[in-house]
């Protein structure tokens, strides 16, 4: 090994305590930026490239056939912007039967309504269909169905009883679409054959355009589209950026946050290695001499120095870069595979770059004291003594003096006034560490809202499911029924039980339905309520609750599905009966990833479907005694067919990883910043240990002598404090809308406004509590140190 | 303590360090109250380990030191500091004054940690830096003074809790002729007025103009223990 080599090496085994608060500090920064840069590229990459690959519609557009004919849409793809389009396809809205048995459904089980779309091949300029399974539709009586949507094989018969004549389909083949453009594919003529006879008539339009990075972009398409035909023709879009949102939500919500870990992070590093390198530089100045005096050049010395910062940042980084990639595996989940491509990971060249940056940001933070040591006169190095007093912070002293407090605590109080530089770096990191407590604990809280007030109907403590295949409480909707329904209880029946029930405090019921509405592919759940449902209103992000008929709820994400906005119309149809509702609120909940449409049970009647309650809320008036209650209630509903249960949530299971890396990664950003405090106090208390021989020599106790040095960070902690706290509260205010914005939804303000004047008190004294843990370890040095020993120390 | 009892009470004392020969060896010493004790010896002989077994900021590997009637030998680190606060003063060889505190405030500072109560501490102060001529410096710091005048601070600073014992270690080893004089005086006034001191020194004049009884020893034992019946100056 070569001299500079092993100067290196006696460097960093002489202060194991530095070098391991490198290796930490790396390891934190480099596991939260390569989580962070890999979720962002990896996330997107599988969609990206299926949408590549099968030259995905940037834009599917329905078009009303009552308004618009085939031609009029055909003309469309010659609008300005229009790079290639396929279409017009005739679509329908139809409820297929099960006509045959298979392992996931007998026969005769009604599934909820498809979008069929007549193609007659699976190619074309825009959204090549890939087949998964089996063949293209060639002929009437074969239908092809989507991937992850009916849980169907090839050779499988489904009925169409609403369609004319009743026919029955065979599957022939599964595909799949990047951007779902279908629920099932048949041949133009079979589709044809199954519309209705005057009834409404639907085509789809597939565009790609020259510019369609961005969502104003493609609403700006979207106009030009809508302009292109006659006023109202064009009934529904949803746009490919809407589709990868949906697709990546899961894992693109983990990105802000965790940027903002890795950033500060990052931040912290550059600092804490400052302080660190700067204070083997003040402590080694004779061994600096020493050095030079052998002959080592400034350069040799200036490579030393940074050496002795990069050997343990690079095992930071390794370590950081394994951790990163294991946590980005549960994370990134089955995002590849919904592609049918291979499972996402981290790119190799996140792997490479985000190291890379951070060694470069610990050189950069190392060279400046590595800098000075190098320019350090041989001759004054090598007869350097004991650190001399600046003669600094004596009016502080002075004034310290003058407080009632103990001694102890006044030489304490005065001591960063004596080496404000040190001082300042010592409160940037206690800053830094109290700033990631805010915002740790306000992203917790604000994912603790988010999961309390996610699900739909979870404000009553009991729940009577009435029968008619409702989901069980708690639970999401289920899209594809397994049997046939149970018929419901009698409501009249179970009304009467819920309010001669002592202890119901209100109740409202609730009926649901799978129809189709304008704008999204698929069917759209409705859940629609009857009674008094205003105390069980999910939180509101925008306009307002149902008070009447003809009005429903959605979240953002449906606004944003259906190119719609609140105080907008949306058309629901089933069975060729069609529904008008007006959009009077935009909603935050989860239920069916976000995508049911909340309305009034008159808004199902309308469409002519059962609006008998299949289930109700209930909320019981406080001090009841919830399991007597159920047990007294479900006595009563024994003889009408109903069961009451409680409510109880169900917890999501991105959101208990999210708690979970928030937890860590802010215990590591908290630690670090008080192993960057412990470091200081450290180098202070070395720096000091004549005078604290001199103090303990004149009889300060060892409790004075914690106390004083305790004290000596204490005021920095709590100033520090001070100023963490609104900038944790910034740094969450600004990240927690983006994280909803990545999932497609408005967080309501009330799941962001979560520091209360309590929290911020406690949060306050989180500065205060991180200095004084990171000064407690060396305080208790000091307090043992031996006193004879400090006397002698030059 | 009976008044009889002697103020440093030393039995067979043994410090080893390691593997090492003794630095002291069963030093056995007693010391009255009034008494001034120089102990002398060549570097290396055991002064300062002596000095640190009575201070209580080192402990013997065998035997007991007993200092104003407590055992210091097997003292805590707590009860060693209350110890030191109130039993004993040390002065040293390099002032050991804390450079960023005015002189009133390196004086006040035995009694502060004691928790004296203020305005006490304040007037003993002012009484001490009096007695000792060192009153026109009381706002300086510590580093506009000379050696004589910052020694006559520690030993102000040393007086502070009215300590029976005075501890000085090589008190004039810093100093110039004229100011190791002076402080050659200020102990023998001190001692004169009925301050018990033991001082380690190399400097036989002040051991000679001060200390009523020189101990010498070598290789970590007592090989003279003299009573100086001639007259110091007094």
């Amino acid at each position: 090994m070569s001299a500079l080599g092993k100067v290196v090496r006696a460097g960093i085994g002489r202060r194991r305590l530095q070098t391991t608060v490198m290796i930490l500090t790396t390891l934190m920064a480099v596991t939260a930026s390569v989580l962070a840069a890999g979720l962002l590229v990896a996330a997107r990459a599988p969609f990206d490239h299926a949408f590549a690959q099968q030259r995905g519609a940037h834009l599917t557009v329905q078009f009303d056939g009552t308004k618009v004919t085939a031609r009029q849409v055909g003309a469309t793809a010659h609008v300005s912007g229009v790079s290639a389009a396929s279409g017009p396809f005739r679509t329908l809205s139809l409820r297929p039967r099960t006509a045959s048995a298979s392992d996931a459904l007998p026969a005769g089980v009604d599934l909820p309504p498809l979008t069929v779309v007549g193609r007659a091949d699976a190619g074309g300029r825009v959204d090549g269909v890939r087949l998964v399974a089996g063949a293209w539709a060639t002929r009437p009586g074969q239908i092809v169905a989507a991937y992850g949507g009916m849980p169907v094989q090839p050779g499988a018969r489904l009925t169409f009883p609403s369609a004319p004549g009743g026919p029955t389909l065979t599957v022939v083949g599964v595909a799949r679409s990047v951007t779902g453009t279908a629920d099932a594919w048949v041949t133009p003529a079979q589709a044809e054959a199954l519309s209705a006879r005057g009834g409404p008539v639907s085509y789809e339009m597939l565009y790609r355009f020259r510019h369609a990075g961005t969502d104003s972009q493609v609403a700006a398409d979207r106009a030009a589209i809508a302009a292109a035909v006659p006023k109202g023709a064009l009934s529904g879009s949803r746009s490919y950026l809407t589709v990868r949102q949906q697709e990546t939500a899961n894992t693109m919500a983990f990105v802000p946050f965790l940027a903002a870990f890795g950033v500060l992070g990052l931040l912290l590093s550059v600092l804490v290695i400052g302080i660190v390198v700067s204070g083997a530089v003040g402590a080694a100045t004779r061994r600096i001499g020493i050095l030079k005096s052998l002959g080592f050049t400034p350069a040799q010395v200036v490579r030393a120095y940074v050496g002795q910062a990069l050997v343990p940042a690079g095992v930071g980084c390794a370590l950081g870069l394994v951790l990163g990639n294991l946590l980005a595996v549960p994370v990134l989940g089955d995002v590849g595979t919904a592609f049918g491509g291979p499972g996402a990971s981290v790119p190799v060249w996140i792997d490479v770059a985000v190291p890379g940056v951070a060694l470069a940001l610990v050189a950069g933070a190392a060279l400046v004291p590595a800098l000075r040591a190098g320019r350090l006169r041989t001759v004054e190095a090598i007869t350097v003594g004991r650190t001399p007093g600046t003669g600094r912070g004596r009016l502080a002293r002075r004034l310290a003096g003058r407080l009632p407090v103990p001694r102890a605590v006044g030489l304490g109080l005065a001591h960063p006034f004596a080496r404000p530089a040190r001082s300042a770096t010592t409160a940037a990191a206690v800053a830094f560490g109290a700033a990631t407590v805010t915002f740790g604990v306000g992203l917790a809280l604000t994912l603790g809202a988010v999961q309390s007030g996610r699900m739909l109907d979870s404000a009553g403590s009991v729940v009577v499911t009435a029968g008619g295949g409702q989901a069980p409480p708690g639970a999401e909707a289920v899209p594809a029924g397994g049997g046939p329904d149970a018929p419901k209880a009698d409501p009249a029946g179970v009304a009467a039980a819920l309010r001669a029930q002592h202890g119901t405090s209100r109740f409202y019921g609730i009926a649901q339905a799978e129809v189709s509405a304008s704008g999204v592919t698929g069917a759209t759940t409705v859940v629609a309520y009857q009674g008094d449902t205003a105390w069980a209103a999910p939180q509101m992000v925008s306009g307002r609750w149902l008070d009447g008929p003809g009005q429903a709820v959605v979240t953002t994400r449906f606004l944003k599905a259906a190119g719609i906005r609140v105080g907008d119309t949306v058309t629901l149809t089933e069975r060729g009966r069609r529904a008008s509702v007006r959009i009077v609120g935009e909603a935050f909940f989860t239920a069916d990833q976000g995508m049911e449409l909340l309305t009034r049970t008159s808004t199902l009647a309308e469409l002519g479907l059962d609006a008998t309650p299949g289930q109700y809320g209930v909320q019981t008036k406080p001090g009841t005694d919830l399991a007597r209650y159920l047990t007294s209630l479900n006595a009563a509903l024994k003889p009408v067919g109903a069961v009451a249960q409680a409510n109880t949530a169900r917890t999501s299971d991105v959101i208990v990883t999210m708690d979970a890396l928030v937890g860590t990664l802010t215990l590591m950003l908290v630690a670090v910043a008080g192993l960057g405090v412990l470091n200081t106090v450290v180098l202070d208390t070395r720096d000091r240990v004549h005078d604290l021989g001199i103090l303990k020599a004149l009889g300060m106790a060892p409790r004075q002598t914690v106390a004083m040095v305790v004290t000596s960070v204490a005021g920095i902690g709590l100033v520090a404090g001070a100023v963490a706290v609104p900038a944790g509260v910034a740094l969450h205010r600004y990240v927690t809308p983006l994280m909803g914005d990545a999932i497609g939804m408005t967080l309501p303000a009330s799941d962001i406004a979560v520091y209360h004047a309590p929290a911020l008190a406690a949060l306050g004294c989180g500065g205060l509590a991180i200095a004084v843990l990171g000064a407690l370890l060396p305080a208790g040095w000091a307090a043992r140190t031996d006193t004879a020993r400090a006397l002698r120390t030059e | 303590m009976t008044a009889t009892a002697p103020v440093i009470d030393i039995r067979d004392a043994t410090r080893t360090y390691g593997e090492g020969p003794p630095a002291l060896a069963d030093v056995t010493l007693s010391v009255r109250a009034g008494e001034a004790v120089a102990v002398l010896g060549p570097s290396g002989s055991g002064k300062s380990t002596l000095l640190n077994l009575i201070a209580g900021l080192d402990r013997p590997s065998a035997g007991s030191v007993t200092v104003a009637g407590l055992r210091v030998d097997g003292m805590g680190e707590a009860r060693s500091a209350e110890f030191r606060r109130t039993r004993i003063g040390m002065v040293f060889q390099f002032f050991n004054l804390l450079d960023d505190l005015t002189v009133t405030d390196n004086v006040l500072l035995p009694a502060q940690l004691a928790g004296l109560p203020r305005a006490e501490a304040r007037r003993r102060a002012a009484g001490l830096l009096e007695r000792l001529r060192i009153d026109r410096y009381a706002g300086a710091y510590p580093g506009r003074l000379s050696g004589g005048e910052r020694q006559r601070v520690a030993v102000a600073r040393a007086l502070m809790n009215r300590p029976a014992l005075l501890l000085a270690d090589e008190p004039t080893g810093a100093l110039d002729t004229a100011s190791g004089e002076d402080v050659r005086e200020l102990l023998t006034e001190l001692n004169a007025d009925g301050q018990t001191i033991l001082l380690v020194t190399h400097d036989l004049r002040l051991a000679e103009s001060c200390a009523t009884r020189t101990v010498e020893l070598v290789d970590g034992r007592v090989v003279r223990d003299t009573e100086r019946t001639t007259a110091v100056t007094r």
